[in-house]
């Protein structure tokens, strides 16, 4: 079966950018990937664009833009994992010998505040238990109950990723932050402060997948897509990113990420201990503690210990989220995976200045949110 | 009240749950298929109105589309017969409440409509609560 490279990858920072639209940011984005891939206008046979707020056919506005229209161009929402949900489409249509090149992008503007989502019933909002970060801090409560994580964890959670994003000028945020500012910060939702929820905000990125045959190596060393995959929930987690009213008193419900990861580590034949760089969901610091459990980068119980031990900060044995994370780049939903992919392509090919991973050649990207769905994509060279 | 076929509101008021003929499950919302086998026409049942408290948080800001007051609790009750709800709380700081508490239904006024009529919903209270 034909192999999938990842051939140019571009970004539109995130943060907020008033009177740029999301067609604007994308065109960035897409512009700076073809680019580096080398590809031109009729050089690329299929495009999805992953978009959750953008509207109808954002990705034709964006293709339009540049006179590249024609080939099949589909937009592709699942919620947070909408950038991986496109990546696992496109790969599974190179590897099909049904493209041999195709564009994937991502581009969102959100609203500012929390994240308002038709998903839910308008008698939910009206009841208030549409309250998006209330889920956030019940799936913390669980994870400190059953985990031991501590309010001071989560802090070091914010304090590790902030940190990371200092060197990002992609992100929205490049200041560092101390513990006590982030626990001085407001309570949202018990336990976590608003230091501690990443914003949902603007931004793109963009990626060329190429069958490894017609891939030219042009832009530099050649970064491998081992594995897209996207799984939704299954039924019975009350606090599932699916988000139902009600659950069963059943702990042994495998989580969407779960499914995910072990698909994932399956397609690519590898497995958690082979990683080196990781970019995980850290909507919120509990849910970077909870993907590391989920993914399986750590035992079950094991994630503060392992924040603690250092491993996932730079420099340490897995670093996660590099970049600075959602926590320092916000969320623009339909961006937000692509522009991990983005991230780790270029700490594969060793690009990544002070943030880099020394010696990185297996690297792993992670969504999960409504839907529910989860995206877990593994990258080589 | 904010949806009809959600709860009674009589004493003592009770959630309008589902349980399925065929896998057993029980279901809030009620629902006209099982979400966990696909089986048609589970049987409608008044779900039990006491539980233990099995996780909770409170809202300090109001989320988009809600015209209550604020802070207010929100958090998972556990049941008999194997199911958790997601629901409000009558107690907004988490301080105040312990794992595994019981907790009892009760009905609890959100805000006021347009035409000036109190509107309800469902909400868990600590058992034993005045």
């Amino acid at each position: 079966m034909s192999g999938v490279v990842i051939s140019g990858v571009g970004m539109h920072p995130f943060g907020r950018f008033d009177g740029v639209s999301t067609t604007d940011m994308g065109v960035a984005a897409v512009r700076a990937a073809l680019a580096e891939a080398g590809v031109s206008k009729g050089g690329f046979q299929a495009a999805f664009c992953a978009t959750a707020y953008g509207g109808v056919a954002t990705g034709h506005k964006v293709l339009s833009r540049l006179g590249m229209t024609g080939m099949p161009i589909v937009d592709v929402e699942a919620g947070c994992a909408s950038g991986g949900a496109a990546l696992m489409l496109a790969a599974g249509a190179i590897r099909a010998g049904q493209y041999d090149t195709v564009l994937v992008f991502g581009t969102e503007k959100m609203p500012k505040g929390i994240i308002r989502s038709s998903f839910f019933e308008p008698w939910q909002e009206e009841a208030g238990l549409a309250a998006t970060p209330a889920f956030f801090g019940l799936r913390a409560q669980r994870l400190a109950l059953t985990s031991g994580v501590t309010k001071e964890h989560l802090a070091q959670v914010v304090v590790k990723n902030r940190r990371h994003g200092v060197a990002n000028l992609d992100a929205m945020y490049q200041k560092e932050v101390t513990a006590d500012q982030v626990l001085a910060s407001r309570v949202v939702c018990e336990p976590l402060h608003l230091f501690m929820l990443c914003s949902p905000n603007e931004g793109a990125a963009a990626v060329v997948l190429r069958r490894d045959d017609v891939s030219s190596t042009a832009a530099g060393t050649p970064v491998r897509l081992a594995a897209a995959v996207l799984r939704s929930h299954l039924p019975g987690a009350v606090l599932s990113e699916s988000t139902p009213l009600s659950g069963l008193t059943d702990d042994t419900v495998p989580a969407p990420t779960t499914l995910a990861a072990r698909a994932a580590f399956e397609e690519a034949g590898l497995g958690p201990e082979d990683l080196h760089v990781v970019e995980c969901q850290d909507t919120d610091a509990a849910r970077e503690l909870l993907s590391y459990e989920e993914i399986g980068l750590c035992a079950p119980g094991g994630s503060g210990a392992l924040l603690e031990s250092g491993a996932t900060t730079l420099g340490g044995r897995l670093p996660v989220n590099p970049s600075g994370g959602l926590l320092s780049k916000g969320e623009p939903l339909g961006a937000s995976a692509l522009g991990q992919a983005v991230e780790l392509v270029r700490q594969l090919r060793g690009e990544c200045g002070p943030r880099q991973v020394e010696g990185a050649t297996t690297a792993l990207a992670h969504t999960v949110g409504r839907g529910a769905n989860a995206g877990v994509v593994i990258l080589t060279r | 009240m904010v949806r009809p076929g959600l709860f009674t509101d009589g004493d003592p008021p009770a959630l309008l749950g589902s349980r399925c003929t065929a896998c057993g499950t029980f279901h809030f919302p009620r629902h006209d298929t099982c979400p966990y086998c696909a089986a048609e026409g589970p049987e409608a049942v008044e779900l039990p109105s006491r539980g233990t408290l099995w996780a909770w948080t409170a809202v300090t800001a109001p989320p988009p589309g809600y015209e209550g007051a604020t802070p207010y609790g929100m958090g998972v009750v556990e049941l008999p017969h194997g199911i958790r709800v997601i629901t409000r709380l009558t107690v907004s700081d988490p301080g105040a409440l312990v794992f595994g508490q019981s907790m009892e239904l009760c009905v609890v006024p959100l805000h006021t409509d347009d035409e000036g009529n109190d509107v309800i919903t469902f909400a868990f209270a600590p058992s034993g609560a005045p």
